[in-house]
């Protein structure tokens, strides 16, 4: 019997998959979307109150990874063995349909434009030397120009609700001055400011900084989107990273996409369905499928496309690569092959202030995207030349709603006590009477941070788990004490009555145990070379021209900005080429 | 608070209704059941993965990791002791979301948890080994020391500076004052968090999930008390 044969098969029901399904469907083709865990709609699961639910939720984590069938390894450099990462910390990958677009927070960013070009960028002002060795600062290869109509195109598809500052070349609003020009306004008004963000923007703003809300992905107001699919106000109910929201206020794949997709008879989609491999034919040029493992009945089935694409979770997207032989594995020796090189994460610390005894914070309000942030010291809008540093950070109040668990199990530490009475105290104070800044920044690549495949640990199905070799970086720790020393100020003027300003320190390696955010990128770049990037500008693979591999994988450098809204841009992006170019006449869209 | 009230009202009337057809459609959800049973069996609760001494162990460190003082009732009035014994019993307690395929191999610590032990395992390891350490060194098991003793055992795991035979002694305190910590800040659907006082305690208004209207109050303090997903108010 031959094997089943559709157009397109989609590996991962996140955004990036729900994206290129709704593109290509739309296109005439037959869509296939496998999806490892389990289906998840908001009307059964996600209803209150079983979804408000801290220990079923964020803590138990129902929407992440099971790492039971599949892990990766993690050493801190080359010379160390890697080891399993073996409970959720770090970072957590989502698992289920929706991926990490159902439990994310929501914060919904465009790109600050010289990060597509930060290579250019930087050797345009400070030249080539000012790069510092091993560090491999790349392009995109698209332009802020090439991907606005796709920011725009997504924005009206999550519903996202902001302040511009530019609209057609015209200033309009209070928003980001640092913010490129928009072809139209954000879909939904201004999200409001919490009380610590509120108390941020003024102290801000009389430092010489320029607040500005952040876009979010939370709706300000009832809406209906492109495709037909309605969102609820927002109530700050706090239940938005680690939960699917139960008002159909936040955007994910399950609100905003897949209702409109699976009333479509070309679109099926298979969940409980693990991606073992890329079928390649034997000149490894060209993908004929994919095999996956139904986990239920551990029956393989193999599944015939003319295209494929990965939109898996970053690092899922090179595993699959790797195992599966697309393109040529990156070795950092030689430092030749593209799939794992550049490998990135963000760096991320949260400093906490406290308010008088008599301000109460109450921090369990909140929504995931809300909040007010500075880009003063983001990107390239601040003089790097006497710091000698490449990236930047935005600094932010975003007050997302915190939870008690949460809340108690952080508290204490560093010198003061972690339980007992005077721990208690502490907590209550902290709880209702203090509030969070974070500098929520870039990371650069380097040749020695990567990912490869472990010689020695296996998931599950028998195939080898991915490794990760990550630490930080001087280049990136200076940056983030430069960053975090401009918050004291702002701080005091805040009224802080006490602060821990929180910043990386040299010759702390990267620790696995805390969770630092999810924003992991590249690993399978875009880019113009072949040599340097496993993607062309387009997403599609230089050596696999029927394979395009859609996520944050893409990203050359970790930016400052939350990755979810530059992968959906990339998605309506390269979706836009696949339709309007490939389609016509399949092959490479850029001659290597 | 005057909603309090409705406790005893909201409990009578679904306990009215236990069992029959108009209770499973009133409830409309598992959860109900299981927190009316939880209710139920507070005072009378009778461990299932823990036997009496290890429970009386649970009670008594979650009581000095949490103890009772002028902001709240202690770890054991609120039922963590429950709450761990319950959630052994979960997929959790059986470590099934944990990566668990050796070999296992000891690293740096900042590469993170490497034993070959799920939490069950952590618990039964980790709790004979202190009943070991406090009958060396004080001649009793540790729930018949005075609390200031006590206070010393956990001082002396959370440092790490003893081995709990297979179990480090700071991993299993790190497991322990964790679970603790989930059992008094828990719904108290789970066991722990008896009467919402975790809750009370930070102002935490549970499952009110609604606060259009106090988005910003000029740093006010929420006015409405916690309730929970049964709909247990204080």
């Amino acid at each position: 019997m031959g094997k089943k044969h559709v157009d397109a098969i989609i590996v991962g029901a996140g955004w990036a998959g729900a994206i290129l399904a709704k593109e290509l469907t739309e296109a005439g083709l037959s869509v296939v979307m496998l999806e490892r865990g389990a289906e998840r709609t908001t009307q059964i699961e996600g209803a209150y109150p079983d979804s408000i639910d801290e220990l079923r939720g964020a803590v138990r984590k129902r929407l992440f990874q099971n790492l039971s069938q599949s892990t990766v390894t993690i050493r801190n450099t080359m010379d160390q063995t890697a080891l399993p990462y073996r409970q959720l910390s770090a970072f957590l990958p989502g698992e289920g349909v929706g991926g990490a677009g159902l439990h994310w927070s929501g914060v919904h960013f465009r790109v600050a434009p010289e990060d597509l070009r930060l290579r250019s960028s930087v050797v345009e002002r400070y030249g080539e030397k000012f790069i510092p060795e091993g560090m491999n600062l790349q392009d995109y290869g698209v332009t802020y120009e090439d991907l606005e109509p796709f920011f725009d195109k997504a924005e009206k598809v999550f519903g996202t609700s902001g302040e511009a500052y530019k609209v057609q070349g015209k200033i309009v609003g209070n928003g980001n001055v640092f913010s490129p020009d928009r072809s139209s306004d954000f879909p939904l008004p201004v999200m409001k400011d919490t009380f610590s963000a509120s108390i941020f923007r003024d102290a801000a703003k009389n430092a010489g900084y320029h607040p500005y809300a952040l876009p979010a992905a939370n709706a300000s107001r009832q809406y209906t989107n492109t495709y037909g699919c309605q969102m609820g106000p927002c109530n700050f109910c706090g239940y938005c990273s680690g939960y699917d929201c139960y008002l159909y206020s936040k955007a994910s794949p399950n609100v905003n996409i897949l209702p409109a997709l699976r009333q479509d008879p070309r679109f099926s989609l298979i969940p409980n369905a693990h991606v073992l491999r890329v079928d390649l034919d034997s000149t490894k040029t060209k993908a004929t499928g994919v095999t996956y493992l139904d986990t239920k009945t551990r029956k393989e089935t193999s599944l015939s496309a003319d295209l494929v694409i990965l939109g898996a979770f970053q690092f899922n997207n090179v595993h699959l690569m790797l195992v599966s032989g697309i393109g040529k594995p990156y070795d950092p020796v030689s430092n030749t092959g593209t799939v794992g090189r550049n490998f990135v994460y963000q760096t991320i610390t949260s400093s906490r202030v406290w308010l008088p005894s008599s301000t109460y914070t109450n921090q369990f309000v909140g929504a995931g995207g809300a909040g007010v942030a500075i880009d003063d010291f983001n990107s390239m809008n601040f003089d790097h030349g006497p710091l000698g540093f490449v990236g930047g950070s935005p600094v932010w109040v975003n007050q997302a709603g915190m939870k008690p668990i949460a809340a108690a199990t952080g508290a204490g530490g560093g010198g003061t006590p972690r339980w007992g009475s005077a721990y208690k105290d502490a907590l209550i104070n902290t709880y209702k009477h203090s509030l969070g800044i974070d500098a929520h920044g870039s990371n650069m690549a380097y040749r020695d941070v990567y990912l490869d495949l472990d010689p020695t640990w296996k998931d599950a199905y028998g195939q080898p788990l991915l490794r990760m070799t990550f630490t930080w970086k001087d280049n990136d720790i200076r940056m983030n004490q430069y960053v975090v020393s401009k918050i004291e100020p702002v701080a005091r003027a805040m009224g802080a009555t006490k602060m821990n300003l929180v910043h990386l320190n040299p010759g702390q390696p990267f620790d696995t145990r805390k969770y630092q955010t999810t924003h992991l990128g590249g690993g399978a770049i875009m880019g113009e070379n072949p040599q340097t990037s496993a993607l062309n500008r387009y997403l599609q693979s230089w050596d696999v021209s029927n394979v395009f591999v859609i996520g944050s994988n893409a990203f050359p450098q970790g930016m400052g900005y939350n990755p979810t809204g530059m992968v959906a841009a990339l998605a309506y992006w390269a979706a836009h080429h696949i339709r309007t170019t490939y389609l016509k006449s399949p092959g490479p869209l850029v001659q290597a | 608070m005057e909603l309090t009230l409705n406790r005893p009202l909201r409990r009578s009337f679904m306990k009215g209704l236990l069992g029959t057809t108009s209770f499973w459609m009133a409830a409309g959800s598992t959860q109900w059941a299981e927190a009316l049973a939880a209710e139920t069996a507070a005072q009378s609760y009778q461990p299932a993965f823990f036997d009496m001494k290890e429970y009386q162990f649970l009670e008594a460190a979650s009581d000095r990791l949490f103890p009772s003082d002028h902001n709240s009732p202690g770890g054991k009035a609120l039922g963590v002791a429950e709450f761990i014994d319950r959630q052994m019993q979960t997929p959790y307690g059986h470590g099934e979301n944990w990566y668990m395929s050796g070999p296992f191999q000891q690293g740096p610590a900042n590469l993170g948890y490497q034993l070959p032990f799920v939490p069950r395992d952590l618990y039964r390891k980790g709790i004979a080994g202190v009943e070991t350490y406090a009958r060396q060194h004080y001649g009793k098991e540790f729930a018949a020391l005075a609390a200031v003793q006590q206070d010393e055992i956990l001082t002396v795991l959370e440092g790490g500076s003893v081995q709990l035979g297979e179990i480090p002694g700071r991993v299993f305190f790190e497991q322990l004052r964790t679970n603790t910590l989930e059992g008094v800040f828990a719904d108290p659907l789970y066991g722990g968090n008896r009467g919402l006082a975790g809750w009370v305690m930070l102002g935490f208004p549970g499952a009110r999930a609604d606060f259009m209207d106090w988005v910003n109050q000029e740093g006010a303090p929420y006015p409405i008390g916690p309730v929970s997903i049964s709909g247990e108010t204080a």
